[in-house]
């Protein structure tokens, strides 16, 4: 196995973009991130796209060699594979494409994640959305993904000491760097009361607990690090790509307050990279709901279980504090476009890393970690990015 | 949900059929064909017994349900359990005939046979377990 470096990254607008389509908002993020590399397609040999759900939000299945069409590139007919992985496609995508890299068998791909989420109403798209949990023994009997969320937060709250406030503010700081963030799909600050005072979805989550529907993409070039200097002056190492999977339904978790699986993929992603948690301090956690973000906090090893809910109310979290989370806004204010969340994580990261990030740039960080997660955690994938030096 | 997808699974439903490993004895709902628990799990394949759940059990997490599951819409707010069975196995239901307020954990519950939703205005109702308190089970608080 070789070592793998992001040469190149590309993202769209995030947002409900009625005036775009599926397959355009794919081939603007990809040609964006081959722009940003020395790479012109014809040095390409594959491409990989997660997307979690085309069939169900626009009847479009096959998707992969559909966005590689009308990039112009149907021609070369080379392999296009589109990765599913519920809202973890993304980073599923990354995973596969890393390994393609790393093995030997292509030299330069493109991994993007794509998902065009509002050409249906609210309602079906809430529907759509909760086909990552169990429909047998889950949705059946009244579960939608909120309450899934929200019966594993009341279980911290009693098992931990958590209070309410402790996972609201995970939605505050998101708005924060949101704020800043020009791709987001909110760029307004709220404040701690008015997430308290929302519409109740679930309690205790309201409505600015939990993420909105977007649309978006984002990609990557992926070469060998060994050439990466050719086609960029900065390129980012690729440290670890970790999958763990977990059951499916919340209540056959062992504990319902901890992603098992988040615990595992970051554990097994620490060995790969041989780094300890304690030395990270640039992150973008998966936190589609307000506590998934508090309990990724604690899975991924930063905290001590039951201790985010203080760290975040003592101001040990937020952007140029101990741990930098989210700078990208996250997935309450950035947006959740299913498919491009893991992608876009990444892109962030390595604008971090970079020195790119504008007015939320972070100084002087070496390292970062991306955390994606399927359904309420029966899959986590976790990616460490390191500056090459 | 079609009619067979949601018939085919009934006797689950309407009467929390189980299955047990005969292995470590660990009952699984729904019904396993393997048990997750053995270490050498394919040992289980094919010998997992059949068994059913007595209905009883304390309510492990709650949240009370504003914005309905597709379907669910004219039965807010309804409240949404973790129930842990006596039997081991976790579900997850409708706690009923109950003030959302009353709700907390440890209460006793037992399985209650109900109404789910209708499929769409001319599809099939779909029947299956919910929850009640135990008789007296609010009072105590």
């Amino acid at each position: 196995m070789r070592e793998v470096a992001i040469l190149g990254i590309g993202q769209t607008q995030f947002g409900e973009l009625w005036d775009r389509s599926f397959r355009e908002i794919g081939i603007e993020a990809g040609f964006k991130a081959l722009e940003s590399s020395k790479l012109s397609s014809k040095d390409l040999s594959a491409l990989y796209i997660g997307n979690m759900a085309s069939g169900a939000f626009i009847d479009q299945e096959h998707v992969g060699p559909l966005v590689l069409d009308y990039s112009g590139l149907a021609g070369h007919h080379f392999p296009s594979v589109r990765v599913e992985a519920g809202e973890a496609s993304g980073a599923m995508a990354l995973a596969q494409a890393y390994l393609a890299v790393a093995s030997g068998e292509h030299d330069f791909v493109v991994v993007g994640g794509a998902e065009k989420m509002t050409d249906v109403p609210d309602d079906r798209g809430a529907a759509i959305a909760s086909s990552t949990m169990d429909q047998e023994w889950e949705r059946v009997f009244g579960a939608s993904m909120a309450s899934l969320w929200a019966l594993a937060a009341r279980r911290h709250m009693i098992d931990h000491g958590t209070k309410r406030e402790d996972f609201a503010r995970i939605s505050v700081l998101d708005h924060e760097n949101g704020s800043k963030n020009p791709l987001a799909h909110f760029r307004n600050k709220i404040s701690l009361d008015a997430v308290l005072a929302a519409n109740p979805v679930s309690s205790p989550l309201g409505m600015l607990d939990c993420a909105p529907f977007s649309d978006g993409a984002a990609a990557l070039v992926l070469g060998p690090l060994e050439s990466a200097r050719k086609y960029t002056d900065t390129p980012i190492r690729i440290a670890a790509s970790q999958i763990a999977t977990d059951f499916v339904a919340l209540m056959h978790r062992k504990d319902v307050t901890t992603v098992e699986s988040t615990v595992v993929a970051a554990r097994r992603a620490y060995q790969r990279a041989k780094i300890e948690p304690s030395k990270i301090h640039l992150a973008e956690i998966h936190d589609a709901y307000s506590i998934g973000g508090l309990m990724a906090l604690e899975d991924l090893g930063f905290y001590r279980k039951g201790t985010a809910g203080k760290a975040l109310s003592d101001g040990e979290i937020g952007n140029g504090a101990r741990l930098t989370i989210n700078s990208s806004g996250g997935l309450k204010a950035q947006g959740q476009p299913f498919g491009a969340v893991g992608i876009a994580q990444v892109v962030e990261i390595v604008r971090q890393l970079r020195g790119e990030a504008g007015p939320r740039q972070v100084s002087g960080q070496e390292v970062g970690l991306t955390h994606n997660i399927g359904g309420t955690g029966a899959t986590s994938i976790v990616h460490v990015l390191t500056r090459v030096n | 949900m079609t009619v067979a997808r949601f018939w085919r699974e009934t006797l689950r439903r309407y009467n929390l059929g189980a299955s047990k490993c005969p292995e470590c004895q660990a009952v699984f709902f729904p019904p396993r064909s393997v048990c997750p628990n053995c270490s050498v799990h394919r040992k289980s394949l094919t010998k997992m017994e059949a068994c059913q759940l007595s209905g009883r059990g304390v309510v492990y997490s709650y949240t009370t349900v504003h914005e309905a599951a597709d379907g669910f819409e004219m039965q807010v707010p309804y409240v949404l359990a973790l129930v842990k069975m006596a039997e081991g196995p976790m579900l997850t239901g409708q706690i009923v005939d109950v003030d959302p307020k009353d709700i907390r954990e440890g209460l006793p519950v037992r399985a209650t046979f109900r109404r789910l939703r209708a499929d769409g205005d001319d599809g099939v109702i779909h029947y299956g377990y919910k929850f009640a308190l135990e008789n007296g089970a609010a009072a105590k608080k």
